[in-house]
């Protein structure tokens, strides 16, 4: 398909098909599809299956009935963020974990040594047989509607329908990562050819494209979406994240919790913030130094040119002084600085129809 | 295929110059502005710079990162396209006229003959 290939957490993907900034408007507009087969799946069943979760994951697992998901984190014991993901509950005992490719391993690894022999608890990593597509845009129903025809009904927001065909299972979930209804669409690799075409080209008749990380990433950003190792890390909680909304202190016990609570009473050191430059700037990249009152501060997490603004925006742990809305910081470039102004998640609004 | 006309000299580093004007408009071919896509921002030299052959003088951002550009001969900087401030898609749309990045009075012109000739740029970028 004419892509420029990189190295992503150990899989060669596609950064850009025809240009970010054509993909990134594909999505905003019509519908792009991306190939997302290196993230991780992992199904946890058995009669234990939804107290273990509650007690490594921040959100309360026990609000979801089958079919539906959540966005939640697992932490280290200090509060620290290991991984971002979604869990949805296939049934009454089953879940489906979606974690990001660069932590399939560590995430593995830490759920292990949580589980208990007692547990009652089945865990199976399908990340190295299951192939992914994400399917985003104002179009992305006319795209399920032409693959999977009327009858298919479509995954609403964070809602799952897991179904087989002729060509094997198939996970359909109504999540993303472009702030653009859209569904994600996991299935057995052997299969994943036909349903790229079929998909792709389904796309294309929409008006639509391919796509890549490149525009994944602008997309994501003008959401202000975290990504796990640019915005995340094991040295930092959610609630410096921002992503408090997604941590339920009351349900009970989890791993983590003890350590926010902590936090909680102590203060948060910093915030990750939102910016946006008040002028003409280059656009600001990740490990650029942040500066408030003169003073550096912290450096740029994630950070990009938004081509639906048309300005630079990013993210950046600073002191919570220099982390209210309104407040200027300066990024600095190549040793110069250019202003920026916090600013409220998310960058980006969908104009109202 | 990109364009690469024949009356200019080239760089490997993907800058062209026009030796036949004094001063000489220095840019960014075709086939690097396809390779960036979405240039953003221009960070231009300073006018009255002394340059070596080689040197980076400018910086240019596209969406997806940011590039270094380098001198193609030895000289002084006279000149900035102010017109890439307000339209740094200039770059894309237009890269060997409306795009040009910066003027340099070449010190020594023998040095554009160590540049390539769109012959040996066209198989260099082939």
């Amino acid at each position: 398909m004419g892509a420029r290939m990189v190295p992503f957490a150990g899989w060669d993907m596609p950064v850009q098909y025809t240009g970010i900034v054509d993909e990134h408007k594909a999505v905003r507009q019509s519908v792009g599809v991306f190939d997302i087969s290196h993230m991780g799946q992992f199904i946890v069943s058995g009669a234990g299956a939804e107290a273990f979760l509650n007690r490594v994951l921040t959100n309360d697992i026990a609000r979801l009935q089958p079919g539906q998901g959540q966005y939640t984190l697992l932490l280290n014991g200090r509060g620290g963020v290991i991984d971002d993901l979604i869990a949805y509950r296939t049934s009454e005992r089953e879940f489906y974990l979606v974690v990001n490719a660069s932590r399939i391993e560590a995430d593995w690894e830490h759920l292990e040594t949580l589980l208990n022999k007692d547990d009652d608890v089945l865990m199976a990593n399908a990340s190295d047989f299951t192939a992914g597509l994400a399917i985003q845009g104002p179009k992305a129903r006319e795209v399920a509607a032409a693959v999977f025809g009327n009858e298919t009904s479509f995954p609403e927001h964070n809602t799952i329908l897991v179904t087989m065909t002729s060509d094997g299972p198939m996970w359909l979930c109504g999540t993303g990562y472009t702030g653009e209804e859209g569904f994600e669409f996991f299935m057995p690799m052997e299969t994943a050819e036909t349903w790229f075409r079929k998909i792709v080209d389904a796309v294309k008749a929409a008006g639509g494209m391919p796509c890549g990380l490149g525009a994944r990433d602008t997309l994501r950003l003008e959401m202000g979406y975290p990504l796990n190792g640019n915005d995340l890390s094991e040295e930092r909680t959610p609630l410096q994240a921002g992503l408090g909304f997604f941590v339920d202190l009351d349900k009970g016990d989890f791993t983590g919790r003890e350590a926010l609570v902590a936090q909680k009473v102590a203060g948060l050191p910093d915030k990750l913030a939102a910016f946006r430059m008040t002028g003409a700037a280059p656009p600001p990249r990740p490990h650029y130094p942040v500066a408030f009152a003169g003073e550096i501060v912290g450096e740029v997490c994630s950070g990009t040119q938004s081509p639906s603004l048309g300005a630079g925006i990013g993210m950046a742990y600073v002191p919570l002084s220099a982390a209210t809305i309104g407040s200027t910081l300066e990024i600095e470039i190549r040793g110069r600085r250019f202003p920026a102004e916090v600013v409220k998640k998310p960058f980006y609004r969908k104009p109202s129809v | 295929m990109s364009n690469v006309p024949d009356n200019l000299r080239y760089r490997d580093s993907h800058e062209w110059i026009d030796p036949t004007q004094d001063p000489s408009p220095v840019g960014i071919t075709d086939h690097a502005q396809a390779e960036l896509t979405d240039v953003v921002f221009v960070d231009p030299p300073k006018v009255g710079t002394q340059v070596s052959a080689g040197q980076q003088v400018c910086v240019i951002e596209s969406v997806k990162a940011a590039s270094d550009i380098y001198a193609p001969v030895a000289g002084e900087i006279v000149a900035i396209n102010e017109a890439l401030t307000g339209d740094p898609g200039l770059l894309n749309t237009d890269p060997y006229a409306g795009g040009w990045i910066f003027k340099i009075k070449a010190s020594n012109p023998a040095e554009f003959d160590a540049l390539m000739d769109a012959a040996a740029y066209g198989k260099h970028i082939a």
